[in-house]
C-alpha cells in the first residue's frame, strides 16, 4: 500500500497509542492537519499559542503516564513551542513535538517562516530529527516515543518538512521493535550496591529520605510509600516530588529548598545519612550540596547516571530504574532504628502545620487559604501550581490529601499552570482540576481560556492577585539589591470582566473571615469558576 | 590535567553538533577536536583532548554517554595511548634561509609539502608537544600560515575501545 509521510506519522501514532494530540495549524503542517482529519481516533485541541501545547501536553503526559504529543507549525510556531520544550526538558517530562518545515529542497535558503529549529533545540532536549526521507519515518516515530518515555524521560522532536509529509512510499514498514545502539537506559540496580544501601540505611540513626519528581516518572509512588512506611524513616520531598505523600501523612517532613518548610529543611541539616531517589539535588532544592556533603554521607538511587556526582558527589551510587531498585530493597530486611530522630521531627512538623499566618485587612493570606483549600478538595484533585510566590506559598501550605500537585519547578516557566491543568482535564474529564496562580503568570496564560472554554471543561482558578510579580520584588528588596523595580503590575484588567467574556463566573474574596464561604461557593459551582484573592503585596513568602 | 577523550559516534549529520552543542552547554573546555569516519562507514571517532579536573571529565563522559548519537566513549590512559597530530607551517623562505630551514626539518622530521620562490610549507605529523617545538623553531623565519588537525590517538596494544 502507498502511503504520504503525514499518514505514516498518523499510523505511527495509533501504533504508539497516542489518542489526544495538543497544537496549532500553519502552513507547512496542512498535509498532516488533513491527515489528522481522517484519523478520528486521534482527537485534536487547539490551543492558543503553541509555547502552551507544550505544556498541555506536559499536564496531559504527568498524570496519564503517557507520551503527550503536540504539533506545531514551522517557524514562529516552532520557536513559540521552544519554552515549552525546554519546560518538560527540565522537568523530564516524556513529550514529543512534532514541528513542520519549509520543503526540504529549500532548507538553509531563510525562506518564509523557516527557521532550525533542531539547532535551536539542541541544548535542552533529549533527542531530535530532521526527516530527509519519508520511508525513514516508521523507524523514527518508534525511536522517538522509546527516548521520549524511557530511561529518563524527556522531550523528543520531529521536524518534517511539507514534502517529506507528500512523499508517497510504497508498503511503509513499522518496526515491531526499537534498538539503537547508542541509547540502553540502566533498569535493574547493581545487587552489591542495593546491599550497601541497605546497610547504611540499618546503621544510621538519623536518616532522612529525600524523594523527587523521579519517583512520579518511574511509577513508584507505591513502592517509595511502602519503603516510607515499613522502614519509619522520615522523609521530603522537593518540589517536584510534591503530593508523593499527602502533607498530614505522619513521616512526611514536608518540602526542602530555599522556599521549603522549615521542618525539611532541619531534617536535611541535622540527618546522618541522606537517601536521595529520583533528584539532581538541583540549587533551589539543596542550597549547598557541599556542606551536605560534608556533614553526612549519602545514597544517591537515579535513572540517570550523570545525574550522580553532578550537583553532589555521592557515598553510594546506585543507578537504574527507581521503582526496580525500590522493589530490590524492599525485598531485604531492612532495620531502621531512628525513633528519637522520628518523635523530634514530628513535633516540629506538626508546630509548622499548625502556625498562625499574619492578618492584615482588606487582604487574605495566600498560605491560609490554600491551607483551607486544600482541606476542601477531593482526595484525587490535582491542582497545577504556577511560578512565583503563589507557587511556594501553595508548595508550603497547600494540604494535599493525595491526588496530584504539578507545577514547572525545573525550568519556572509562567503561565505553566493553566494549561497544564486544561492537559490534565483533557486527559481525566472527571478529575477535579485546580489552578493556582498570581496575577503576573495569570496573564501570561489567560489566553489559553478560550481553549479551556471550547473543550466544555470545568477547571477552578484560584488567582492570587497582588499587583506585583511577588517573588522578584521580595528579592528586590533584600540587599544587594536597592528596592522594587519593573514588578508592579501596573494596567492589570478587570480580571472578573475578562473571565465573564470567556462565560467563566467569579468569586471575589478579600476578607479573612470570608475565605471559608468563598472556597465552598467556588468548589460548588457546576463549571469553572474563578476565585480572585486579594493579598498584601507586603507579604513575603517566608510570612 | 589534559585528558584523552575517545568517542564513537553515528556517521551522521547532527551528531557532531550535538557533540559541540553539549561541551559548551555544559561549559566544558576542549583543547582540541578532531573528527574522521572509522573502518566501519557509519561509524565516526571523535578524539577530544580537555583540560578540566577528574569529576569534570567524569561528568563529560556521562553526558556524552547520554547523547542517543554515542556508540562509546572511554577517557584513554595518558601513559599508553598513541596520540598524533598532524601540521602544516608555511614560512617566508629565501635563497639564504632556505638551508638553516632544512636543518631544523631534518631534526624534527618534517618534510616539505610546497616550496616558492619566497616560501616553505612543511607538514609534520607528530606528538602534540614534539609539534609545539618544531613550531617554536619554525618562528624566527616568519611564520605565514599554520594548520593543525589536533591530536587523533588510540590506545596502544590489542585492545579497543
Amino acid at each position: 500500500m502507498e502511503m504520504a509521510g503525514a499518514q505514516i506519522l498518523m499510523e505511527g501514532f495509533l501504533r504508539e497509542g497516542v489518542e489526544r494530540i495538543f497544537g496549532y495549524a500553519g502552513a507547512t503542517i496542512c498535509p498532516i492537519m488533513d491527515a489528522l482529519m481522517a484519523t478520528p481516533r486521534i482527537s485534536y485541541t487547539l490551543v492558543r499559542t503553541e509555547q502552551n501545547a507544550g505544556h498541555m501536553a506536559s499536564g496531559y503526559a504527568r498524570v496519564t503516564g503517557k507520551t503527550g504529543v503536540c504539533i506545531v507549525t514551522s517557524g514562529p510556531g516552532a520557536t513559540n513551542l521552544i519554552t515549552g520544550i525546554a519546560t518538560a526538558y527540565m522537568d523530564s517530562i516524556p513529550l514529543v513535538a512534532v514541528t513542520g518545515q519549509v520543503p526540504s529542497g529549500l532548507l538553509g535558503r531563510d525562506i518564509f517562516q523557516e527557521v532550525d529549529i533542531t539547532g535551536a533545540v539542541t541544548p535542552f532536549i533529549k533527542h531530535c530529527y530532521l526527516v530527509k526521507d519519508a520511508a525513514r519515518l516508521p523507524q523514527i516515530i518508534s525511536e522517538a516515543f522509546y527516548i521520549a518515555s524511557s530511561g529518563r524521560p524527556g522531550p523528543v522532536l520531529i521536524d518534517i518538512p511539507i514534502d517529506i509529509q507528500e512523499q508517497m512510499v510504497q508498503d511503509p514498514v513499522f518496526p515491531d521493535s526499537v534498538s539503537i545502539r547508542g541509547y540502553n537506559p540502566s533498569v535493574r540496580g547493581n545487587d552489591k550496591q542495593i546491599m550497601r544501601v541497605a546497610e547504611a540505611i540499618s546503621q544510621a540513626e538519623r536518616p532522612v529520605i529525600c524523594a523527587g519528581g523521579g519517583v512520579f516518572l518511574a511509577g513508584a509512588e507505591e513502592e517509595l510509600r511502602e519503603l516510607v512506611s515499613r522502614t519509619g524513616i522520615p522523609s521530603v520531598t522537593t518540589m517536584m516530588g510534591l503530593s508523593l505523600f499527602p502533607t498530614e501523612h505522619p513521616l512526611n517532613m514536608g518540602m526542602i529548598g530555599t522556599h521549603g518548610n522549615q521542618c525539611a529543611n532541619k531534617a536535611l541539616a541535622k540527618a546522618d545519612l541522606l537517601i536521595m531517589i529520583g533528584t539532581r539535588a538541583a540549587d533551589r532544592a539543596i542550597f549547598s550540596p557541599d556542606e551536605i556533603q560534608r556533614r553526612m554521607p549519602n545514597i544517591h538511587i537515579d535513572v540517570d547516571p550523570a545525574e550522580i556526582g553532578k550537583n553532589m558527589s555521592s557515598t553510594v551510587p546506585l543507578v537504574g530504574d527507581v521503582k526496580i531498585i525500590l522493589r530490590q530493597l524492599l525485598e531485604r530486611d531492612i532495620a531502621v532504628e531512628c525513633e528519637p530522630w522520628r518523635t523530634q521531627l514530628q513535633a516540629f512538623r506538626r508546630e509548622e502545620l499548625s502556625r498562625e499566618f499574619p492578618s492584615h485587612p482588606g487582604y487574605v493570606f495566600p498560605g491560609r487559604l490554600l491551607r483551607l483549600l486544600g482541606q476542601r478538595l477531593k482526595e484525587d484533585a490535582a491542582v497545577c501550581v504556577d511560578v512565583g510566590q503563589n507557587q511556594i506559598f501553595a508548595c508550603k501550605h497547600l494540604v494535599l490529601r493525595g491526588g496530584r500537585l504539578l507545577t514547572s519547578g525545573g525550568l519556572g516557566t509562567m503561565g505553566y499552570a493553566l494549561p497544564a491543568a486544561i492537559g490534565v482535564q483533557t486527559a481525566q474529564p472527571d478529575r477535579q482540576v485546580v489552578v493556582v496562580c498570581g496575577d503576573g503568570s495569570f496573564q501570561m496564560a489567560m489566553n489559553e481560556l478560550a481553549t479551556l472554554r471550547a473543550s466544555r471543561l470545568s477547571i477552578k482558578i484560584v488567582l492570587i492577585r497582588n499587583g506585583v510579580l511577588g517573588l522578584v520584588n521580595q528579592s528586590q528588596r533584600k540587599p544587594p539589591y536597592h528596592g522594587s523595580f519593573g514588578v508592579a503590575l501596573t494596567g492589570d484588567p478587570d480580571f472578573a470582566a475578562i473571565a465573564g467574556a470567556y462565560g467563566i463566573p467569579t468569586i471575589h474574596v478579600a476578607e479573612e473571615a470570608e475565605v471559608e464561604g468563598a472556597l465552598e461557593r467556588f468548589l460548588a459551582e457546576e463549571g469553572s469558576c474563578l476565585l480572585i484573592a486579594e493579598a498584601d503585596p507586603e507579604w513575603n513568602t517566608g510570612d | 590535567m589534559k585528558q584523552t577523550i575517545s568517542v564513537l559516534v553515528e556517521n551522521q549529520a547532527g551528531a557532531l553538533n550535538r557533540i559541540t552543542s553539549l561541551f559548551s552547554r555544559r561549559a566544558f573546555n576542549i583543547d582540541s577536536l578532531a573528527v574522521g569516519v572509522t573502518d566501519d562507514p557509519t561509524l565516526s571517532r571523535i578524539t577530544i583532548i580537555v583540560d578540566n579536573g577528574n569529576s569534570v571529565v567524569e561528568q563529560v563522559e556521562k553526558q556524552l554517554n547520554k547523547l542517543v548519537e554515542v556508540i562509546k566513549v572511554r577517557t584513554l590512559d595518558e601513559s599508553s595511548l598513541i596520540g598524533r597530530e598532524l601540521l602544516l607551517i608555511k614560512v617566508s623562505a629565501n635563497k639564504n634561509s632556505r638551508e638553516q630551514i632544512m636543518t631544523i626539518c631534518n631534526i624534527c622530521g618534517a618534510k616539505v609539502a610546497d616550496i616558492s620562490p619566497t616560501s616553505m610549507t612543511m607538514e609534520l605529523s607528530d606528538t602534540p608537544d614534539r609539534i609545539d617545538t618544531f613550531e617554536d623553531m619554525m618562528r624566527p623565519f616568519n611564520i605565514l600560515e599554520v594548520a593543525r588537525t589536533g591530536v587523533i590517538a588510540l590506545q596502544r596494544g590489542g585492545g579497543k575501545i
